[in-house]
Formats: structure tokens, sequence, C-alpha cells
């Protein structure tokens, strides 16, 4: 937030847009010619956080490469919702894969442009948590090995949606899938299992990895430009929250990502080479429980059975988050974890 | 259709699937009214004035203010900005400075001299207004626009005034005063001074005035009979202020006390310092909290080193001493007298006790009702039927000037559908965009720019401004600083959370538009638009 000070005007560098700021200062969502690369029409649910941070990310990445972008999509919902047949929400090039092969069909494209010298078209390919940290781990991890010239996003909604909300190795502790039921002393999902692929693609060296969430626009486009402007296997891992799944308001989806990134469950950072270069500092710090509650995957928490002894397992996975990625910048720590 | 082995169907865009139809509710862009504009007794659009000014178009944002109000260099002086006080920014951090943007663009047009608008096309209707004070002159310049022509009688030698007579120079200095006068003038007002009205009906068949407006103003300080010797000075504050403004201050000594605790007591005592009074002493029968002057003005006189006596009435003066009875409050928080007794070294006491109106005009008026000392209006400011209307303190209101601007607007606009013989409709307003429909994530930010004060040592021995202007930079940060609330600003928000991507950007400055083929009334864009100016209403269905 270093250019507030210029640009200050009502909402600094928070919202999408405004008049007064010079159009190379406006997100690429601001913009009346932004590519728009899913159209409307698309048969997400009402509030989809993923076909919001679809369209960010692939619009900012058509405007970083003047337009010379390949979709590869795996299976999911993002597949399912955006292109019932005959119809296509995608106005990019745009490839179907295999729910676990994407990660090697995108390979396998970069390889075929760069053989029929097209190299300056770029490679990205997509797919939710299920396709990226179970079903196509395997490939991804080949590619990510390989160093493969592709940008791979993972849009996470901690779940297997479309198919019924089951659990994913996403899916964070005590949230209620239709694998986890919320009975029992230890309701919802375990703790102490899942993969937090960020810091497994961390650990492969690649060039670039970074995570961003649908609340903060300005962070998000910002990383697909920087990933974008580098060559080899970068990955991308974006908080997506799902109205249907997490039992939430549809209106409430920027506002949960939000709080999932300002109470620490979150952590928004990007790494280079396997070492964190930069995170987003927490502005209005919230406890857990702000998150947790708007969502009905959580609502066994609280009520009449209320369990504030997981709650607080929960804090205290988001305080570490805290304590390794700095998440609180000193100078600016707000008191509003009473709020 | 040619289509290859196996496909049936041609392959087409998803904006055939017109997902609309899964909506229930459907948002709206709504324009609500901010607490600002509605706080303001002179109804001004506040919002929209710094909506320009933000921009740096301090012209096209002066224009929009004297669309309401022709006075911005003395309002951005003499208001107490009850538009502050509501402001909702005070819940993020403080308020907007929106007293001493409009000073900055008072001050810019008279600097520029940018000139009111034309007046409306003539009418032949005949307007006589008694008094030219901030009521008078600001019902003056609107009958003006409606093309009315207008007399404007005063009693005094010159235009403004309690604004000339009342309001010491330290606070609005006489050259901003006349700036924004003759403005006015210039439209075509025609005027006569050192004229008293003593019949308003004889006035106004001898003139053959289709309408008249009173705005007499509260002219005559209230005495209270205090026990005196003869060569005891007593003066009451409102002779004492229009003698200092005539350049005819009397003789009050060193030590003067002040009786009362409104802002003409405040202005009395810190007047009183400027000509050379080594004490200058407040006497209030009540305390701090009950006290009727604004805390800019009590904070700014201690600074010149008025002080004040709490609690304590004046019960007798005796020479070069004053006898003082303390007070307390009882229960109702009425003062009461406690039988104790203190003494306070005295040369002279100025009575700041409130003001009467001099309403004798009215004797001969039919159809007009005086009550306790003001003229009873309806809401369009007419008294009775009769194409009487008055307003400013000759009215029951709060008597500042911003509310006498406020009186004159409503007048003009009342005597304009009489004489045109309209009925009068009352305005539809927006629903108030309170601070819950806010979402202030999205506000950076940013502290309030303070006005540079003279310094006190200076500004105790000379009549010199008080308060010093922003600069452009700091103007501009601070109309920045303003919420908009309840008015889009375009931040383009809306437009780029949709998931459906169903909201129209249409540029220029002309907002956005809902692709309601596509929008699913998920709500986001409502949940997330700074201002909360789209609102989310049912479908028909």
């Amino acid at each position: 937030m270093t250019d507030q000070r210029v640009h200050f005007y009502q909402v600094g560098s928070f919202a999408v847009g405004n008049r007064l700021l010079s159009p190379d200062d406006r997100t690429v969502q601001s913009q009346r010619d932004r590519t728009n690369s899913i159209d409307s029409g698309h048969r997400a649910c009402q509030g989809c956080g993923e076909a919001l941070g679809a369209r960010y990310a692939l619009d900012a990445a058509m405007r970083a490469t003047n337009g010379r972008v390949v979709a590869v999509n795996a299976t999911g919902c993002l597949e399912v919702f955006s292109t019932p047949y005959p119809e296509t929400s995608w106005r990019i090039p745009w490839l179907h894969s295999l729910f676990g092969n994407a990660p090697a069909v995108a390979t396998g494209v970069a390889a075929a442009l760069r053989v029929k010298g097209k190299g300056d078209v770029r490679v990205v390919a997509q797919a939710g948590d299920g396709g990226t940290v179970d079903i196509g781990f395997g490939a991804l991890s080949g590619m990510f090995e390989r160093n493969d010239d592709v940008l791979f996003i993972c849009y996470d909604n901690e779940g297997y949606m479309n198919t019924g909300v089951q659990r994913s190795a996403a899916t964070p502790p005590a949230a209620r899938t239709a694998t986890t039921d919320a009975v029992g002393p230890e309701p919802g999902n375990i703790f102490g299992t899942g993969k937090d692929l960020p810091r497994i693609a961390m650990a492969h060296d690649i060039p670039y990895v970074a995570t961003a969430t649908v609340a903060d626009l300005h962070d998000l486009e910002r990383k697909v430009e920087r990933a974008m402007a580098m060559h080899g296997a970068r990955y991308l891992h974006v908080l997506v929250p799902c109205p249907l799944g997490w039992g939430s308001a549809s209106n409430d989806t920027i506002h949960i990502a939000r709080l999932a990134k300002e109470s620490g469950l979150f952590p928004v950072f990007e790494a280079e080479h396997g070492k964190v270069t930069s995170v987003s500092t927490i502005r209005r710090r919230v406890p857990v429980e702000q998150y947790l509650s708007l969502q009905r995957r959580y609502g066994h928490l609280f009520g009449s059975n209320a369990r504030p002894d997981i709650v607080a397992r929960i804090q205290a996975i988001a305080d570490e988050n805290i304590a390794r990625y700095a998440l609180i910048d000193d100078a600016t720590e707000s008191q509003e974890m009473s709020a | 259709m040619d289509t290859p082995f196996a496909i049936t169907l041609g392959v087409g865009t998803s904006r055939a699937n017109h997902t609309g139809s899964w909506r229930v509710e459907r948002p709206v862009y709504v324009d609500r009214l901010p607490p600002c504009n509605n706080a303001c007794p002179a109804g001004e659009n506040i919002q929209g004035w710094l909506y320009e000014a933000e921009s740096g178009n301090y012209e096209a944002a002066w224009r929009k203010l004297v669309e309401e109000n022709p006075l911005p260099a003395i309002m951005g002086r003499v208001c107490f900005h009850p538009c502050e006080t509501v402001c909702n920014r005070v819940q993020v951090d403080e308020a907007v400075g929106i007293n001493a943007v409009e000073r900055f663009l008072g001050d810019l047009a008279i600097e520029k001299g940018w000139r009111l608008p034309d007046p409306g096309p003539d009418t032949a209707k005949r307007i006589l207004v008694v008094g030219a004070g901030p009521a008078g002159l600001s019902a003056a310049y609107h009958l003006r626009r409606l093309g009315h022509r207008v007399r404007l009688v005063d009693s005094a030698e010159q235009l403004g005034g309690m604004m000339r007579y009342g309001i010491p120079a330290y606070r609005l200095p006489r050259a901003i005063l006349d700036a924004e006068i003759d403005r006015i003038i210039e439209m075509g007002v025609d005027v006569v001074l050192n004229h008293v009205v003593h019949d308003i009906e004889l006035e106004r068949s001898a003139g053959g005035f289709d309408a008249v407006f009173l705005a007499v103003g509260a002219q005559l300080g209230k005495r209270v009979n205090i026990p005196a010797g003869d060569s005891s000075k007593v003066i009451d504050a409102v002779s004492f202020l229009h003698q200092v403004a005539h350049d005819d201050p009397p003789l009050l000594g060193r030590r003067v006390v002040v009786y009362g605790g409104g802002d003409t007591a405040f202005d009395a005592a810190r007047t009183a310092r400027r000509l050379g009074a080594t004490d200058a002493v407040i006497v209030y029968r009540r305390n701090r909290e009950r006290m009727g002057a604004s805390g800019e003005e009590f904070e700014q006189a201690l600074g010149e080193g008025v002080t004040v006596r709490w609690l304590s009435t004046v019960s007798r003066f005796d020479p070069e001493r004053i006898v003082l009875e303390k007070m307390r409050l009882n229960e109702e928080g009425f003062p009461e007298a406690t039988g104790e007794f203190e003494e306070l070294d005295a040369d002279s006491l100025v009575l700041a006790l409130g003001q009467d109106t001099d309403l004798s005009l009215l004797d001969h008026a039919k159809d007009v009702t005086v009550h306790d000392g003001s003229v009873e209006v309806q809401h369009s400011m007419m008294a009775g039927a009769s194409g009487i209307f008055a307003g400013g303190d000759a009215v029951p209101a709060e008597r500042t000037a911003t509310v006498a601007v406020g009186h004159g607007k409503r007048a003009a606009h009342g005597i304009d559908d009489f004489v045109m013989g309209r009925s009068p409709q009352e305005k539809q307003r927006h629903e108030l965009a309170t601070f819950e429909r806010l979402n202030t994530w999205y506000y950076a930010d940013a502290p309030r720019t303070k006005r540079p004060e003279l310094e006190k040592v200076r500004r105790q021995t000379n009549f010199e401004e008080v308060i010093g202007g922003l600069t452009e930079e700091n103007a501009l940060f601070e109309a920045r600083r303003c919420l908009s609330c309840g008015n889009c600003f375009e931040c383009d928000n809306c437009f780029g959370v949709c998931p459906d991507n169903a909201v129209i950007k249409l540029g220029g400055e002309d907002r956005y538009e809902f692709d309601y083929d596509f929008c699913k009334g998920c709500g986001i864009c409502v949940k997330e638009c700074p201002c909360g100016a789209i609102e989310m209403v049912p479908e028909r269905i």
C-alpha cells in the first residue's frame, strides 16, 4: 500500500479503480476493454468465488501477454459450469483436460507451441483444489520438477463442490462436508492432515509461488503480472469462497475471503526459488470466529452445543501462520482483536 | 445443419443462457441523502460540491455550492458546521473539514472573480425584502434567479445585518463580506439603505409589491435589571459589537465582565480583549456542558486569555466591583441560588443575555401571528395567507447565519409559488445514507487537515482574521477524504466484483448499469459498494 500516499483519493488503492487515477494505476478489472475471459451466462452459483477468481487471473494474464494465452482447464466446477455442451463461456483459447492431468497437458501445449515457433504464446493451467492437491498432484509435481514454462493456478474452494461437497486434502480442520459429518467428539474434518500446496510448491524450488484471494484484486493482478514476466514453472494459489459448499451468503464471498486473510488463517505471500519474498500484512486483524461464524460448515462450533475448544485450536493455526509469515507489521498493528 | 459425426448441436456462447432468470432480488443503483446534506441548514448539496472539488474542478464545485448558498466565503468562516458533527467519517477517523473546503472555494471565487449565475427571465413580479442580513440577501439572490424584481431595504448604512454589525472582523473580514454581498447586488437588486419600515402593509401597498419577505433580525439586546451605581458602565453586547463595527468603540476600561454564555458573549469578550482589556471575564449561570457557545469559539477565547466564571449570576454592580452570587444546578439541571456571594473587580459590564426582535412594523398586518417575539410561519416561510413571508432571527428557529440563509432560500421558493399562483410542493427526500450502509474497508486512512490559527499574542491585540485558510493542496486532500455517502463516486467496485460480468461500465461520469439478463442477484456488488449506493429490491414474481 505504498502507493496510497501519492494517489490518495477516498479509497486509495483498495477499490477496483476510480475515476481520478491514471489508467496505468487502475486494475485490469476496472477497464471497460478487459477481456472478460469467462463470459456471462455461465452456470456458476450465485456469488461464485471461483468464477470471479478465474476472470481476475486470466484477464490479468491476457493483459500481461497482450492476449497471447492458452488456458488448460482440469475437470472441476470451473469446467463444468463454463462449458455445458454446446455452450462455452470462454473467450480465450481453452482446452479441457482430464481431472488429473491438467499439468501434463499444459506441459504438452507449451512444448508444442515451442516446437511450432510460437514460444511467445504463454500457457496457463487452472484447476480446483481437488484437481491440484489430490488428483493432479503427481502430474503437477512433475511439471514443477521439470520447470516447464506454465503458470499453474489453483482456485481453492476447499473441497469437491460440484460433485456434492466432498472433502479434499485442502479442506480445513473442523469443516463439515458430505464426507466429514459434524458428529461425534471431533465433528467435521480432522485436524493434522491435508496438504499445504504453496509450501509444497516452494519445496520444488520453482521460480515463483504466490497466494492470493479474491478480496484483494490489486494484489492478485500484480502477482499474475509478475508470474507472466517469468519463465519456468510458476504456481498461484487463489482462495475462492464457495457459497454452496461453505454455507455462506452469496453476497459474503469477498467479505469472507477478506476475513480469511485478516484473521491469519489464509496467509497471503509470494516466494521466489523457495524463499518468501513478500507478505501481505494484516490491516484490520480479526479473531477467527468472525470468519468461521459466517459459514454453516462451521455451524456446529457455535450455538447451543458450541465448541470453543475447537475454535481455539483453529485460532492457534491462525496465530501460527501470523508468526511463520510475520503477517503483522509491528508498526501498524491494529487493536481490532477485541472487535 | 452440417455438424461432425456424433455432434448434433453447433457450438455457441453461454450468453444464450440468460441467468438473470435465477434472480429473486435485483440490485438497483440509488442515491441516498448524505448526513451532511441532511444537516445543512442552508440545504447545500455538500457531497455534490465536494465531488467536484475532489477532481480539482473548483469552479464547478463553487457553482454547485452557490446553487443553494450564495455566501460560501462567509459561511466558511462563521458557520457552526452541523454537517461536520454528523459526518460519517467521524466513525472512521475524523470528520471531513467541510467548512474549511467551503471557505477555500469561497475565497478562490473572490480571487478569480467568478460571478453568480444570471438572473432568470423577468416575471415582472415585485418583491420587497426588509432586512439585508443573511436571510434577506439569500432571499434576494434566489428571487433574482427566479426572475423576480427585488427591492432590498435596510435601516443601517451598509448591507450585511448581523454579519457586519454583530460578527467581529477577526472572524469575518469586511473585504470578504463586501465581496460576496456585491456579487448578489450585481444581479440587479434595487437597494435602499438607511430606510426604516414602520408599517409593512403601508410600505407594501405604496410600492405595489406582490409579496414581502421580512428578515429584520433580532437587533435588540435583552436587558435585565441589575442594581448599578450611576458611574457604572453597563452596555448590551449587541450595541457594543455594533459600535465596534462602526469604528466607534465605547470605553470599557481594563476589566470587562461579560454576562451570558452564548456565542455573542464570547464575541464580546474576545473583542474586549482586542480593545485592550487586561481582564475579560465571562459570567455564566450554568456550567460548561450547558453553555450555548460553540466548542470552537470557546477554545479560541480561552486561548486568547478570556476567563469564565461558571455557575454565577451578577447580582449587583458597585463602583469598580461586581457582586456575583454562586449558583448550583438542581436535579433538572436548572441553576438555583445558593446565597453565597463573591466579588469581582470590574470597570464595565456587557450584557449578552440574548436578543429580541422589533416587530412593530407588523402591528397593522392582517393574518400575521406574532408569538413570544417571533413571527409564526408555515413551511414555506409564509406568515398567514397574506403574501407576507418571514425568516432569519425573526422566526422561531436557531439563530445562526446559516439557518437564516436557508430561510431566505425557502422563502424565495415560497414567494415564487405564491406570486406565480402555484400550490407549494414539498420535495421528496432520499433515504438517509447511514454509517451502517457503508463498507469502510475501502476507504484509506487519512487524518484531517487542520486550518492554521493565528498566534495567540497577535490575535489578542488586533482584528486580523484568527483562522487561516487551507492551501490548495490541503483543500484537495480534505475534499478527497469525503466518503461520498450514499452517492456513487465511480470506484469501479461493482463493475469489478460481479462474478457474472453483469455490470456495464458506461464511462465518463455516467456511472454503471446492471445487465439484468445475466445478473443472478448474488448481492456482492451491494455488499462491496463503499458508499452504499446500491440496494437489493425483491423481484416481482
